[in-house]
Formats: structure tokens, C-alpha cells, sequence
């Protein structure tokens, strides 16, 4: 029951959003323009600074996701459709899980994306460890999104939701992006510094179950309102 | 309890004032010299912000899931304390690291992590006072999610060895040490239970004076 | 009553503690410096412990300002709210 609440809602998600992709266009964009702008900050004289393209690549995927986590669930607001969502007799930690997994998947296809171009612009060696490579993009994203979809559901009726998220996501995730970032260096190493990379998925992992327990303690008294 | 404030808050003044002397009779410290001495407050006060910090997230646990309204009071008053000793803590240290490590800043894990922890702090007074209808809850889910945050901090100067000092300090202090440690630690304890007090009451009043006015439009 | 009390308490700990605190050091600097560090040598430790030390007096006691500050406003409402309850009866 619980698995299949949140795949529906998952799937809910998903065919708004193949009909418009409004979302997740407007999503990448914002991510190319973060990676543009952060480039300038970067790069001296022709040459990307050592290690700028991890950075850049965890603050475009940060950015951009705190602007798509504002949106999805302003959608929600805009159609009136949360409190459908609430009302449903479905257990309200499956909502919950079904919306975290749309964010990931939102956000996964950005990444597919920007990882290539992030590569590509500051000729960074990420495609050493594929592998591990995905591992921790998809570590750090879990957590992000864990935190980023609570935070997001809890702040929809607020009214400065739309400065209070980052206000409120940006210290809450700095252990993920210290993890994902250091991790991403551990990557384009020359050799490739695998013990490094594989100690941050694991920590990052730790950080994701941790989140993703409280997030499900939690959501339950939050949206009982 | 109410009658033991005022005696308590002149003893606690009266520490206070008298703190600094007790400290310029301390041992001096070998490699640091005289500006070692802020530990004697620089130390208690981060003690403090982390007791603060489980003391708001033990208490929004307890508001969200018993609904408990005394229980709101409290969290709202640690987590200003919070910012507060917070505050004291990334304002007195960076002060000790420009002398003792020649910068005023480090990124190392429990340095970034208590600045996590202090705008955290903040966030919560933020949705607290802007959030709107409702921000109480949302408050409280943050709190509880900062609270995760305060057994990394504590460890994390034993697990990774940099410049600064490991929590083991504390226990092996030096004998001319310890006096100073201790009584400055104390003031720093009851200053911190005292504003609590404190705080807690103002927060009591107010629901008192919102109970009055719904009194009234009845 | 209690706003008077607490007023009274602070200005004492106000006025106390500059003329407590601001007694001389049992000795002047006279410390090892830090090996690795030669340009720190020339920093004075003094100014930064007293800027620590006046830093964390003046959060103290603008925080406890706060409070009083916060609980006469409550305060002075709810003597207005009783003012008006006993005139409309």
C-alpha cells in the first residue's frame, strides 16, 4: 500500500510533467546559467581553477533544485491539489516518499545533463569511475531531495516560502554538498583517489538514512494541519 | 522557584564580574600565552550552545508530537539561547584562532558545522517571526532536524585531528587550571539557565495576554 | 514590581562589572610564541582577549535588555486589557 501511494504519486508527477516539461526546461536553464555564471567567478585567465568544476557542479545541482522544489510544489498549491493529496486515505509518508522520488528523478535528468558539460567546460576528468561517479551523484541528490521535499511541503502555506526554503535548505544541506563535492574531487584525481570517493559515498549514505528516517518521522505531525 | 530568580541572577552577576579575575589567576598556558584565556568562556558558552541546541530539539519533538504548548515555550527560548551562545562562541573564537593560529578561520569540520548550527538557530527564529500561520510546527520539524546536527559537532574534533583541540582538553586540565575552568563554566551554566528562565516567562506572558484578548471578544 | 526589580539588578550588574573586570592581569605577556608562526609574534594578545571578553558581556546583558524590554510591552498590554475590562463594567 505504501509503495504503491508513492509510486502513483510519482507517476502523477511525472505525466503533468511530460505534457508541459515546464519544470524540468526551465530547471536546466537555470542550471546552465549557474554553471555560466560561477565559470566567470572561476576561471582566470582561459584556465578553470583546480577543483572548480565540483563545486560548481553541487551548487548549479543545489540551486537548481531549491528552484525546482519551489515549483513543484507550488504547483500542488496553485491546483489546490495538496489537500486532495492529505485528505486521500493513503498513509501520509507514502505522499511524502512519492514526491522526494519525483524531485530525484527531476533532478537526475538535469544531471545527466550537466555533469557532461560541466566536464566538457573546465575539461575535468569526471568519467574516470562511472561508477562511483553515479553512486555519488545519486547519494547526494537522495539527500538533497529528502531534506529539500520536507522542508518544501512544510513551507507551501507559508507565506515567505519562497525565501525561507533556501534560508532554511542551504545549512541544513551543507553536509551533503561537503560530502558530494570533496567526494566529486576525490574523482578527478589524478590517479583517481577511489578510497576517498568510496569513504564520502559511504558517509553520505549514512546522512541520507538518517535525513530520510527523521523526514518520515516527521512529515506525519507537520502536515497535519 | 519563581523567588530564587533575582538571588540567583545577583549571584550570577556577581560570578560574572568576578569571573575575570579569578581567570588573570590562572595558570598560563605554555605555547599560547595569555590569549588562551578565552577558553575559561569560549568553552562553556560552546558547551551551552549544544546543550541549547538538544534542549529545543528534545522540546519541538515533544510540542509536535504530544502537542504540548509548554513544551513550544521552551524550544522558542533555547533556540534564541542557541543563537545567542552561538553567537558568543564563532565570535570569541575566531578571536583566540588569530593569535593561536595566526588566522581567523578554518574550515574544519566542527567550525563549519557550528556555523551550520547557529544559522540553523537563526532559521528557526526566522520562521518563527515570518513564517505565518502555522510556523510553529514548521519550527519545531526544523529544530528537530538541527538537533541531528549537535553529536557531529561535539565529535567531530576527535575524529578528525586538526588545529583545534580535541574534547579530551576539558578532563585533563591542569590543576591551576581547573578552578578558573570551572567556576567560569558554572557562571556560564547558571547565566544560561537564568536567561532560560527568563525567556520562558516572557514566552508565558505572551500566551497569557492572547488568552485576554480572546477573553475579551467573547 | 518585578520590571522594577530586574531593572535594578541590571544596572548594578552593568555598573559592577567594568569596575570588577577591568583589574590588571596577575602578569604581563610573557609567552612562548608559536614556533611556525613568526608574523603572529607581533600581534598583542590583550586587545583580542578583551575584545572576547567585552563581546560576550555586552551579548549578555543586550539579550537580558531584550527580554525586559519584550516583557514590559506584554506587560503594559495586559494592564490596558484589565484597565479596560474593569471600565466596561
Amino acid at each position: 500500500m505504501f509503495v504503491r501511494t508513492a509510486l502513483l504519486v510519482l507517476k502523477k508527477d511525472f505525466a503533468i510533467e511530460v505534457k508541459s516539461r515546464e519544470i524540468l526546461y526551465t530547471t536546466l536553464l537555470f542550471a546552465l546559467s549557474c554553471v555560466l555564471v560561477f565559470s566567470i567567478a572561476f576561471v582566470k585567465e582561459g584556465e578553470p581553477l583546480e577543483d572548480a568544476a565540483a563545486g560548481i557542479l553541487w551548487i548549479a545541482i543545489e540551486f537548481a533544485g531549491t528552484l525546482a522544489l519551489g515549483r513543484t510544489f507550488e504547483r500542488e498549491r496553485y491546483g489546490e491539489t495538496l489537500r486532495a493529496l492529505l485528505l486521500a486515505p493513503a498513509p501520509r509518508a507514502a505522499i511524502y516518499v512519492g514526491k522526494m522520488l519525483g524531485i530525484v528523478v527531476l533532478l537526475a535528468v538535469c544531471e545527466l545533463l550537466l555533469v557532461p558539460l560541466v566536464a566538457l567546460l573546465f575539461r575535468s576528468r569526471l568519467f574516470e569511475e562511472p561508477v562511483l561517479l553515479v553512486a555519488l551523484l545519486l547519494t547526494g541528490t537522495l539527500g538533497f531531495a529528502v531534506v529539500g521535499s520536507l522542508f518544501a511541503a512544510m513551507l507551501v502555506r507559508a507565506r515567505t516560502r519562497d525565501v525561507m526554503l533556501p534560508i532554511l535548505l542551504y545549512p541544513m544541506t551543507v553536509p551533503l554538498m561537503i560530502g558530494g563535492v570533496r567526494g566529486t574531487v576525490a574523482l578527478t584525481q589524478t590517479p583517481v583517489d577511489q578510497p576517498s570517493a568510496i569513504m564520502w559515498i559511504v558517509l553520505l549514505l549514512c546522512m541520507d538514512a538518517v535525513f530520510l528516517i527523521l523526514a518520515l518521522w516527521t512529515f506525519e505531525p507537520l502536515m497535519t494541519e | 522557584m519563581r523567588k530564587a530568580f533575582f538571588p540567583l541572577l545577583l549571584v550570577t552577576s556577581a560570578m560574572f564580574a568576578y569571573a575575570p579575575v579569578v581567570i588573570a589567576h590562572a595558570d598560563y598556558e605554555s605555547t599560547m600565552g595569555l590569549v588562551q584565556k578565552v577558553m575559561y568562556f569560549h568553552a562553556p558558552s560552546g558547551m551551552v550552545m549544544l546543550i541549547s541546541a538538544i534542549v529545543c530539539g528534545v522540546a519541538s519533538a515533544l510540542y509536535l508530537w504530544k502537542k504540548d504548548p509548554a513544551a513550544d515555550r521552551v524550544a522558542i527560548a533555547a533556540a534564541e539561547l542557541t543563537a545567542l551562545f552561538g553567537l558568543i562562541v564563532l565570535v570569541t573564537g575566531p578571536l583566540w584562532a588569530r593569535k593561536a593560529w595566526g588566522v581567523w578561520w578554518v574550515w574544519e569540520a566542527r567550525l563549519t558545522m557550528s556555523f551550520v548550527g547557529w544559522l540553523i538557530a537563526v532559521g528557526y527564529l526566522f520562521v518563527r517571526k515570518y513564517g505565518g500561520p502555522g510556523s510553529d510546527k514548521l519550527a519545531a520539524g526544523l529544530a528537530v532536524f538541527g538537533t541531528a546536527n549537535v553529536p557531529f559537532i561535539y565529535v567531530s574534533v576527535n575524529i578528525w585531528r586538526t588545529m583545534h583541540p580535541m574534547t579530551t582538553v576539558v578532563p585533563t586540565l591542569q590543576p591551576g587550571m581547573r578552578g578558573a575552568f570551572w567556576f567560569s563554566a558554572l557562571t556560564i551554566f547558571m547565566l544560561y539557565g537564568l536567561m532560560l528562565a527568563a525567556r520562558v516567562h516572557l514566552e508565558r506572558q505572551r500566551t497569557a495576554l492572547d488568552q485576554l484578548y480572546l477573553a475579551e471578544e467573547d | 514590581m518585578m520590571r522594577r526589580l530586574l531593572l535594578v539588578v541590571w544596572l548594578v550588574a552593568v555598573a559592577a562589572a567594568p569596575a570588577l573586570a577591568f583589574q590588571p592581569p596577575a602578569a604581563q605577556s610573557e609567552y612562548v610564541p608559536v614556533k611556525d608562526l613568526p608574523p603572529v609574534d607581533q600581534l598583542p594578545a590583550a586587545p583580542l582577549l578583551v575584545a572576547a571578553y567585552s563581546f560576550i558581556w555586552l551579548a549578555a546583558m543586550f539579550y537580558l535588555w531584550t527580554i525586559w524590554r519584550r516583557l514590559g510591552k506584554v506587560e503594559a498590554e495586559m494592564r490596558a486589557l484589565e484597565q479596560r475590562r474593569s471600565h466596561s463594567r
